[in-house]
């Protein structure tokens, strides 16, 4: 799209926001009754539900057991109606495959499943409403969803996307920045030691601004993982009011 | 079928080698193997060798319909195969995850980097444009099968030539190669990956894992970048935890690595252009070593022979001198004397027995100095000696201190040692 500015002289980007701004979060837990864990989250546009099964025995094939851990099962997929153009596959195409392994290997280095072996941790992800920031949408869903379940955590997994426009880092990107072709980072961090879990970048960048652009997605993981505090902290409060304790 | 396991010591083999920052095949941490680059007869066809890994790329282009929301581009297609022949445990069929894994981290590396420029593959926009085929295929997989794939990949868009295209109006028309020579492919950088592999939580780092590291490694961390210092992809994999530190002192690393690998590739092109141009021999025959003996010929080396009085002499005079051996005859049977100790039986039945005797007896010659305890090893001595091939016969602990080398025999102590050293063995 010629003529479209991602970043105006004013600094300000297409949605009006400034370049360190996230976009509005809103974020449900325990919104199925069935499942163990269950999260729904909204980045801006972007929805994604989040369903936790777990820890149970192993399902299927024996051989997948493993003697000291958990093994885990994810599963990405993305609803039809969810990007402009009905999707065709909603998963099994190559994009929600490599998906799906990069959620799993994010959840594999923050879960402790040390503590469950010979079982079984399902996390299905579906998006609704896709708008940029898939995975980070994803991962943050998940994290709430695990939460919810109770199965032990290392530490919150916050992800965020970043890009870099006109020598500026951008965070959480929209769909229209993200399609535009520049720069695209995404980041899983585990805030409080700043463990990076998974670290995906895409499109050129110079090496001299690889550090820049990797601490502007480092204090939006860390802001964001002020707001999923708070959600989580609420839910309790909720939770235990309606308990009557 | 199945990938044989890796055993337990093996694997701790590795993990400790790697702690005191050897590897097995001699590298440092962070060296390459050899890269090798060899083309075949057609444009576009490659094959490299990293290590053992080996790879063949093949690209081949034809005209189709460009895709709705892109009319004025061309398409890229990568495709890369990791055949039953690379390694037993690569079965046809079923799509694992290292394939979508390797598949995708070659798309964005090459695709999403732009380093081809696609707007000049289109011929009619909105109807006609080229579709460019790059097929990969694993020959033979020692480790990082990333890397070789991404450098064949890249060498190969490099060497390729496509039809040469010309439009009048309405009509186009595709010229043959006798035609109208080929034309390149117009490429903007060249992005080669480097993969980094960690091992014991993120505290020690490789660079271009073996088949063997990759079993025993934790994670790992491929940067593509091209040699204006631009990162084009980075993906982390396995469920490690990097620090920011590490990812930048990697991203330096591989800068490093990858303008040694540009430099060959371009090198390696530019002799297969000269090659062809001057019609000569190429292809992947030619380039196949002729490993036959076809005259056998040594030459002189050359020996400075001019002061060799003056050396030996030198070292005559520095060098102690031999202590003196007078072996004295010994009489082991009536009517017989022996002068030397004779060999050692060389059966190999009762090798164990005789060696443990052999180092019992240097023992006892030691022991008579210090007084030490003999008698144990005195009744092995007169124990009959069984012949049996089973070695399960006798079990031997061998205390620490038999373990120890043997005395030189001293010529002192020749005498008695001899007359303990020959026993009636049959």
């Amino acid at each position: 799209m010629a003529g479209l500015e991602l970043l105006s002289d004013q600094g300000y980007r297409v949605d009006g926001r400034k370049p360190t701004e996230l976009r509005k979060i809103q974020a449900r837990m325990g919104v199925f009754a069935q499942a163990d864990g269950s999260a729904y989250i909204e980045h801006g546009n972007t929805k994604a539900l989040a369903v936790v099964y777990g820890p149970h025995e192993i399902r299927g094939s024996r051989s997948k057991c493993l003697h000291d851990r958990a093994v885990l099962n994810c599963q990405y997929s993305m609803a039809t109606f969810s990007t402009a153009e009905r999707k065709r596959r909603p998963h099994g195409d190559r994009k929600s495959s490599e998906m799906t392994l990069h959620l799993k290997q994010t959840f594999e280095a923050a879960i402790l499943t040390q503590l469950y072996p010979r079982s079984q941790i399902d996390i299905y992800v579906q998006i609704l409403q896709a708008d940029g920031g898939n995975y980070s949408a994803c991962v943050n869903a998940a994290t709430l969803a695990v939460v919810d379940a109770g199965i032990p955590l290392r530490d919150y997994v916050c992800a965020c996307s970043a890009g870099f426009v006109e020598d500026t880092p951008l965070v959480d990107l929209s769909h229209v920045e993200e399609s535009s072709g520049g720069t695209q980072l995404s980041l899983a961090l585990l805030p409080k030691a700043e463990h990076l879990a998974l670290v995906e970048m895409d499109a050129r960048l110079h090496q001299d601004h690889l550090e820049g652009l990797m601490d502007a997605a480092t204090r939006a993981c860390k802001d964001l993982h002020a707001v999923l505090d708070r959600v989580v902290r609420e839910h309790l409060q909720e939770v235990s009011t309606q308990l009557g304790e | 079928m199945r990938e044989t396991p890796l055993s337990n010591c093996e694997r701790q083999f590795l993990v400790q080698a790697i702690a005191e920052k050897k590897r097995l095949d001699g590298r440092q941490t962070f060296d390459y193997r050899n890269v090798k680059i060899t083309f075949g007869t057609d444009y576009g066809c490659c094959i490299v060798d990293l290590g053992k890994t080996r790879v063949l790329a093949q690209i081949s282009c034809e005209l189709v319909a460009p895709k709705m929301n892109r009319p004025t581009e061309g398409i890229l297609f990568f495709n890369l195969e990791l055949s039953q022949m690379a390694s037993p445990a690569f079965e046809p069929g079923r799509q694992s995850e290292l394939v979508v894994k390797l598949n995708r981290l070659l798309e964005r590396c090459l695709r999403n980097s732009k380093c081809i420029d696609t707007e000049s593959l289109c011929v009619v926009s909105g109807e006609k444009v080229w579709q460019i085929r790059v097929d990969l295929h694993l020959l033979n997989h020692d480790g990082n099968i990333m890397d070789a794939a991404s450098i064949a990949a890249i060498t190969a868009l490099c060497h390729f030539r496509r039809p040469d295209v010309s439009i009048q109006g309405e009509d186009v028309t595709v010229y043959t190669p006798e035609e109208q020579d080929p034309i390149p492919l117009s490429i903007h950088h060249m992005p080669i990956c480097v993969s980094f592999s960690f091992f014991q939580q993120g505290t020690y780092l490789l660079v271009d894992p073996s088949e063997r590291e990759e079993r025993v490694m934790d994670g790992l961390l491929v940067i593509a970048m091209n040699k204006h210092r631009e990162i084009c992809t980075i993906q982390s994999s396995g469920g490690i935890m990097l620090l920011k530190d590490q990812v930048l002192r990697c991203s330096k690393i591989a800068s490093v690595k990858v303008t040694e690998i540009s430099e060959l590739i371009q090198k390696a092109l530019e002799n297969d252009k000269k090659v062809r141009k001057e019609g000569g021999k190429f292809g992947f025959a030619e380039s196949m070593p002729n490993q036959r003996i076809t005259a056998y010929k040594m030459e002189v080396a050359p020996v400075d022979t001019g002061d060799i009085g003056k050396k030996t002499e030198d070292l005559i005079y520095n060098s102690e001198p031999p202590s003196e051996f007078i072996p004295s005859p010994v009489v082991c049977a009536p009517g017989t004397g022996q002068i030397g100790e004779g060999l050692q039986n060389s059966w190999g039945l009762e090798e164990n027995e005789d060696g443990e005797e052999a180092e019992a007896e240097d023992q006892a010659m030691e022991e008579e100095l210090q007084t030490m305890d003999v008698k144990v090893k005195s009744v092995k001595k007169e124990d009959p000696i069984t012949l049996s091939d089973s070695e399960e016969e006798d079990v031997v602990i061998l205390e620490p201190k038999t373990m120890k080398k043997k005395v030189n025999v001293q010529a002192s102590s020749t005498a008695a040692s001899k007359k303990k050293k020959k026993k009636p063995v049959h």
